[in-house]
């Protein structure tokens, strides 16, 4: 009898072990970490460049809580961080300077949008989910062109003014301020995204991207975990508009062009979707592919760029990150062949 | 309760379907179907390939809305109600091709599910980790189908057999009140299906159960009333043995006893 329940006890914490296993902290994610404090001290006359990267990694993660993580693909996904550095930039035109508030309301009305077109994006198949978030986006676009008294239309938003952060530390010529600001809001919201994967929720959206009727067929309200899931993701991407907004004091249409739409898809290819890092490890990748192609080649930089991604997306369906993983998969046989691969 | 504890009432079907039936541009699939289950039947779905079998159970469980008919889930109309709202009051299926998580664990498969059963808003946004009531239970019901030792892997790694073992588990973490099961055993070796049968026999007894499956052995060692589905249609429903006994049934389904059929055909024509 003790017998019995003493297996069953030691399965359970087996099984709990196991699950704790697969959330733990990596020391490469550590590692990954550092990388911003040393491209600030290594680097220190590129920190635009660098605050960019940041700016593009979170919107970049944005999208990956919806494509990674829900499976929705979206060819719009610039309306929200358009909506967010518009947000961000009028508010700071128009008085409203602290910038953390500003963020938070930049993410809050991109997060609304969100959460209001997510019931039109969730009722078809991907097909038509490319088609209505490509045509919400353009809308925003065109609307935005329009109000050219608020938005400042083809001239772009100008005159914004942000005021310290925590009332404490100046945006500065150097960018120092700005590019501290970026990383530290993509590191906090890093976090939470990287808690929320980690939640029942973010179990649920797994579950649904992997089989959204079987899902259904275990009860789960598929639809709401979706729309919870859309909303996130547009809140976040306005918060990455929005610190591109403060950080650069402008705010122009390019920031809801289909272009922008584009390019974030193609940075979440390049990193690979669905564990969190994607974005990041991409939009440090494409930003220096593309500072580096258009030093050497400034005129045909876009044609070079073309033929590294058809490249590396021919090579590996999963970025950079199942290059990796298969390159290391071949390393490891051939340092044991005698080993299978699931011994470990 | 004595009132709900006395049989014949209707509180005790516990799902019944009335004259459903279903169009595929031009076929009938399903074509004017009414089935009554009393609480605790232990119900066989039999018909040939392509009888409407798995498009019946796809009607029952929301999976497909009815051209005509209406479906009562323990008394109440569910006809409109989603595949959600089913499961919810208690209805759940197998699926006859696997429909499973192949990036998830057999773990987390039934930890996902049994949190959705519980539907506990406040324990969304809590860690999965810190679900140890849900583990524990998802644990209990994996060595229950003898996956405890492949509980920590990626269901796509897992032999077919095994997987097959998790479609079982997975509907059992929603305790259902109503399982339905289409083909649960299919293309497992003999050895584990009686894995199957024992495990599904195993379920308390107030729980209804349908299995359709085309071995007649498992049939009728499992069945208390069979159903026979002909090109959508209920060609007969009783025992198990007055279906073994029907002519018809011989004809139509157990045919594939080839002699049996031409010999029926020979009389005919005498
Ligand atoms: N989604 C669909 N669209 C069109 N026709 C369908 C669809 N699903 C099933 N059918 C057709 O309906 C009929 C019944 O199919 P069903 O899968 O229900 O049969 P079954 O009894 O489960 O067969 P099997 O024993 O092979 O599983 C078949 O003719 C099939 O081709
Ligand atoms: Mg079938």
């Amino acid at each position: 009898m003790s017998a019995v329940s003493e297996t069953g006890l030691a399965s359970r914490a087996a099984a709990h072990a196991s699950l704790v296993a697969a959330r733990r902290l990596r020391p490469a994610e550590i590692a990954f970490w550092l990388m911003p404090i040393a491209g600030y001290f290594l680097f220190p006359d590129r920190l635009a460049l660098l605050s960019e990267i940041a700016i593009l990694g979170l919107f970049a993660l944005s999208l990956d809580i919806l494509l990674g993580f829900a499976g929705i693909v979206s060819l719009g996904h610039a309306a929200f961080f358009g909506l967010g550095a518009y947000t961000a930039g009028i508010l700071g035109k128009y008085g409203w300077t602290e910038p953390l508030s500003g963020l938070a309301i930049a993410a809050l009305v991109a997060g609304a949008v969100g959460f209001i077109t997510s019931f039109l994006v969730l009722r078809g198949n991907d097909l038509t989910r490319l088609m209505v978030t490509l045509g919400v986006s353009l809308m925003l676009a065109e609307a935005a062109n329009r109000l050219g008294w608020l938005t400042g239309g083809a001239d772009g938003l100008t005159g914004v003014m942000i005021g310290p952060v925590f009332g404490v530390f100046e945006f500065d010529i150097f960018g120092v301020t700005a590019y501290w600001y970026a990383v530290g809001v993509l590191f906090v919201l890093f976090c939470l995204a990287r808690y929320l994967a980690s939640s029942v929720f973010g179990l649920t959206l797994r579950g649904i991207k992997g089989n959204s009727l079987r899902m259904a067929a275990i009860g789960a309200p598929v639809n709401l975990n979706l729309v919870t899931a859309y909303t996130i993701g547009a809140a976040y991407a306005g918060v990455a508009g929005g610190l591109l907004a403060q950080t650069t004091q402008f705010a122009s249409l390019d920031v809801l062009e289909f272009q922008r739409s584009a390019e974030v898809l193609l940075v979440l290819l390049i990193g690979g979707s669905g564990y969190l890092y994607g974005g990041l490890i991409g939009a440090v990748l494409f930003k220096l592919m593309h500072d580096l192609l258009s030093d050497l080649t400034p005129q045909y930089w876009q044609f070079w760029l073309g033929i590294l991604l058809v490249v590396l997306v021919l090579s590996s369906r999963e970025g950079v990150r199942g290059l990796y993983l298969r390159v290391a998969a071949r390393f490891a046989r051939s340092r044991h062949p005698g080993r299978k691969g699931g011994a470990a | 309760m004595n009132a709900i504890a006395s049989p014949g009432v209707a509180g005790s079907t516990a799902l019944a379907a009335e004259g459903l039936v279903k169009h595929f541009n031009g076929i009938t699939a399903t074509d004017n179907v009414s089935l009554t289950l009393p609480r605790g039947a232990r119900h066989a779905l039999i018909g040939p390939n392509g009888a409407g079998k798995t498009t019946l159970i796809n009607l029952l469980t929301g999976v497909l809305k009815p051209s005509a008919g209406r479906i009562l889930l323990a008394g109440e109309d569910v006809t409109t109600a989603s595949a959600q709202q089913r499961v919810q009051r208690g209805l759940a299926r197998t699926f006859q091709i696997n429909q499973l998580y192949a990036e998830l664990t057999p773990l987390e498969t039934l930890v996902m599910a049994i949190m959705q059963r519980r539907g506990n808003l406040m324990r969304w946004w809590q860690p999965v980790t810190r679900q140890r009531e849900a583990c524990d239970e998802a644990v209990a019901l994996l060595e229950r189908l003898g996956l405890g030792s492949v509980m920590a892997e990626r269901t796509s790694t897992l032999a077919y057999g095994k997987r097959r073992l998790l479609e079982v588990a997975l509907a059992l973490a929603c305790q259902p009140q109503v399982l339905l099961l289409d083909e649960p055993a299919a293309g497992v070796p003999h050895g584990e299906r009686d894995e199957i049968l024992e495990t599904i026999s195993e379920l308390p007894r107030d729980v209804t159960l349908v299995l359709i499956e085309h071995d007649m052995e498992m049939v009728f060692r499992f069945a208390e009333r069979i159903s026979v589905l002909v090109s959508g249609a209920l060609a007969m429903e009783g025992t198990p043995e007055e279906v073994a006994a029907s002519p018809l049934v011989r004809e139509v389904y157990l045919g594939g006893a080839h002699a049996t059929a031409t010999a029926a055909h020979a009389r005919k024509g005498a």
